[in-house]
């Protein structure tokens, strides 16, 4: 996403190979939306409200007429993609605006269409947007577990059981100690707990990255699901009602249409994802330790030449990655619903984990990836509601397909950090 | 390449293994050797799931209070507590003195399932790959099974054969489509198998809201009932059919393909080292292919033996979390057929003995998903084991060695998680 792709300046290889895979897809998504958002769309109009009764200044309504938007948007997407051929046979590659300015266009032309396709065609965009940030914050710190992780060379298949773990720790201690804050340092705590196991066994014993992350998802749902029957449904108002983190809201700032109520009227694990997100950025791309890190990531063996250790940071980063999805999984039971249920993390782990690739393993792009997927997971429930033609577990399977076809390399190039998933053992 | 810290004086040829292997052989195969490990593993987990159970446990709650005055109490609460769960965990899976061995019946047929998925993952391990889309491939597996089963009205015999090879087909073409796109662009097969899961797990949900598979007259997502002639026999008085059969041949099949087949021998070598087995001239990106389609098809048929065995009808959680059993089924079996068979019916009888235990001591099941992740920890770290019962007698420590014969192999593929 906004990572910048590794490209070799092009004056230096002037007779690099050139490759077609970008343009062609561009057109055949392209044309696939010019006919079918376009000419085959619907001929009512979709309504998007913007303004919430709380704005300062109200927006009107925007009234898209279906076939005409469709018709429009994919001639841009076509002429966009004529671009990329073009570029391709002046043996340049596509610029990085032209895909995104692209999905951003074919995800409004895909809006419309199922939006004027349902049977009330109108739906709230300020909703729609705050609702998918909502639904992104457990991913964005997920991711963010991943990234850290990943960027030190350990795999992190366990982000769901950290999330899981903070999710019921901060239950539990919210509900005993009747403090939500407390609650938070808990989930905080129990993620980092996940983690130092991860760490312990990957790194101390050497096992398998991979098994251990899976083995760690089944025993923290074991664990959390054997004491939320026997402790949590024996007395769920002692254990069980953690009580929610009151939502911030910055006076002003707030009632700003669209942005305001995403950026200034949170939940204080709202306000530390924005805070996280651009610490770890800065922290790894940014910092000395960052730079390390990502050395003790792409070469161990150079780094430990360098004076780096490389198990104490790998350690250390899986430790400080299980903490931040810990806080992610604390978003369930003391932000969105105010008690735990048994898996109530619900696989997003994994949908954190593919926003890791789709990301390309940066903190920002990460970010954006967990935003895009929250937007699929909230437009689902939506869609459901005003009754669309397409099943809503179409849009269901959307973030997973794309990370297919993101791993695939069909859409763009995602590499992991060199020595992902390889123990370092010196010698 | 830790493994060469020997002294410089000494002979290249000779491995830190030989050297002590004169000096305390027996006492190191014993106690070093995998099988200490594995029963040492179990045990452990066993306890510490016993201490999980008796934390949780209300008289041992009440008699930690006054546990200085009297610890006897404490003492008998602590022990009564961690066994009558596993006691009845007993009953329920092998034996009990009302049903004889009624019991151990319904633990086959819980493995039956376990045991065929398991099989896939493990030969996959064995060439290398990590498989953790069996719970995609149970699912659409059983989704064409069931549609065999239902849709289609065939005579006795055909039907059931036609049930099984669908379902096999159907697991073969989500694994080997993972093992195409991994041989193609390299894409890594653990971030494509956990995508393919929930793929296959929408779809399957879709498809239980469609005309075509939903039951007529029915709200809820369920298919109709398999015909009599697309289920396979059952024991009477028990739920065990013929599906147990088939997962005795898989394993046998598995094993003859790992030990005695040309393929068998490819999908080794690229497993110990991808690089050597292609400059030997196996053609690795078939052998990836290959081995995920057979791997999807071992899961298929556990998908079959859900649909055409244990429930008969096509839900949405036909699959429970089967494939995700099946790794840690796979991993306790050390990826070897018959390990995986017995690490199967180990966990079929935890899995069949905690209905019971739930009912008569109020256990959750989930205890079974603790211990058997524990077990599955322990057995990966064979030091420490060791190290719990004082068994690390070496005098220079050797670097650990991994759990499964496969888990270096994955990570030198090539990138990707």
């Amino acid at each position: 996403m906004s990572a910048p792709a590794p490209t070799l300046p092009t004056k230096m290889r002037p007779l690099a190979p050139v490759s077609f895979k970008t343009p062609i897809m561009l057109s055949v998504v392209g044309l696939l939306s010019l006919v079918f958002f376009g000419f085959a769309g619907s001929d009512q109009s979709a309504t998007f409200g913007i303004s919430t009764g709380g704005d300062v200044f109200m927006l009107p309504d925007l009234v898209m007429p279906g076939i005409a938007t469709g018709i429009v948007l994919g001639l841009g997407m076509c002429v966009l993609a004529g671009y990329s051929i073009f570029m391709a046979r002046e043996r340049r590659p596509t610029p990085g605006w032209v895909p995104m300015v692209f999905a951003a266009l074919f995800i409004f032309s895909f809006l419309v269409w199922v939006v004027s396709g349902a049977r009330t065609p109108q739906i709230s965009l300020a909703g729609l947007i705050a609702g998918s940030v909502t639904l992104a914050v457990p991913l964005v710190f997920g991711s963010l577990s991943g990234v850290l992780c990943e960027r030190a060379g350990v795999v992190n298949i366990a982000i769901e059981g950290q999330l899981l773990g903070g999710a019921f720790s901060a239950a539990i201690i919210a509900s005993v100690t009747g403090s939500p804050m407390l609650g938070l340092l808990a989930a905080a705590a129990a993620g980092a707990l996940v983690s130092v196991v991860l760490a312990i066994f990957t790194i101390k014993y050497v096992v398998n990255q991979i098994i251990v992350g899976v083995v760690l998802n089944v025993l923290v749902s074991g664990i959390t699901g054997f004491l939320f029957t026997t402790v949590m449904q024996e007395d769920p108002e002692l254990y069980n009602s953690p009580g929610r983190l009151p939502v911030i809201d910055i006076p002003g700032l707030s009632a700003i249409p669209i942005i305001g109520p995403i950026l200034f009227r949170q939940s204080i694990v709202g306000y530390l994802m924005y805070i996280a997100v651009a610490a770890v950025w800065i922290g790894l791309f940014k910092t000395r330790w960052g730079l390390r890190v990502r050395a003790v990531g792409e070469h161990p063996k150079a780094a430990d030449t360098l004076g780096i250790k490389v198990n104490a940071t790998r350690f250390t980063n899986v430790v400080m990655g299980g903490a931040i999805a810990g806080i992610g999984g604390s978003f369930f039971t003391l932000v969105a619903i105010d008690s735990f249920t048994k898996e109530i993390s619900g696989g997003r782990g994994f949908i954190a984990l593919a926003a890791v690739i789709f990301g390309r393993w940066n903190p920002i792009g990460a970010f954006f990836a967990a935003l895009l997927f929250g937007f699929a997971d909230n437009l689902q429930s939506i869609l459901t509601i005003i009754g669309t033609p397409v099943p809503s577990q179409f849009m269901a399977m959307l973030p997973y397909v794309v990370t297919i076809f993101a791993v695939a390399g069909l859409v763009g190039k995602s590499r992991a950090p060199a020595a992902v998933g390889e123990p370092y053992v010196k010698g | 390449m830790s493994q060469s810290e020997l002294s410089p004086g000494a002979p290249p040829p000779l491995h830190t293994n030989t050297i002590q292997d004169g000096q305390q052989s027996v006492w190191v195969k014993v106690t070093q050797g995998p099988g200490l490990v594995s029963v040492l593993a179990v045990f452990v987990a066993l306890v510490l799931g016993g201490l999980l159970i008796a934390a949780t446990d209300a008289r041992v709650a009440e008699t930690a209070g006054y546990l200085f005055s009297r610890p006897s109490d404490f003492f008998g609460a602590l022990w009564a507590a961690g066994t009558d769960s596993y006691v009845s965990l007993f009953q329920g899976s092998i034996y009990n003195s009302n049903q004889g061995f009624a019991p151990f019946l319904e633990t086959l047929t819980v493995s039956t399932p376990l045991i065929c998925a398991g099989l896939g993952v493990a030969l996959a391990f064995r060439a290398g790959l990590f498989n953790i889309g069996a719970q995609g491939q149970i699912i659409i597996g059983s989704i064409m099974a069931a549609y065999a089963g239902f849709a289609w009205h065939l005579p006795i015999g055909i039907h059931l054969l036609l049930v099984v090879i669908m379902g096999v087909v159907g697991g073969a073409i989500w694994g080997g489509l993972v093992g195409l796109l991994k041989a193609r662009t390299g894409a890594h097969e653990v971030i494509l198998t956990i995508m393919f899961n929930y793929v296959a797990l929408y779809f399957l949900d879709f498809l239980l809201n469609t005309t075509a598979f939903q039951r007529p007259g029915e709200t809820n997502p369920i298919s109709p009932i398999l015909d009599a002639n697309a289920v396979f026999p059952a024991l009477p008085g028990s739920r065990l059919h013929l599906g147990f059969v088939m997962a005795i041949l898989l394993t046998i099949l598995v094993a003859w393909i790992l030990k005695r087949s040309t393929i068998g021998f490819e999908f080794r070598a690229v497993g110990i080292n991808a690089a050597a087995a292609r400059t030997a001239g196996v053609n690795v990106a078939r052998s990836t292919i290959l081995v995920m389609a057979i791997a999807g098809a071992l899961a298929g048929a556990a998908g079959v033996a859900q649909v055409a065995g244990t429930e008969k009808v096509l839900t949405a959680g036909i699959a429970a979390s089967l494939g995700f059993d099946a790794i840690t089924v796979a991993l306790l079996g050390r990826s070897t057929p018959w390990g995986t068979f017995f690490a199967g019916l180990l966990f079929g009888a935890f899995r069949a003995g905690a209905v019971t235990m739930q009912i008569s001591t109020g256990t959750p099941i989930d205890i079974v998903l603790v211990v058997q992740s524990l077990i599955v920890l322990f057995i990966a770290a064979p030091p420490l084991v060791r190290a719990m019962f004082g068994l690390n007698r070496k005098p220079k420590n050797k670097p650990p060695k991994h759990a499964a014969p496969a888990p270096a192999a994955p990570a030198s593929q090539g990138g990707g998680a």
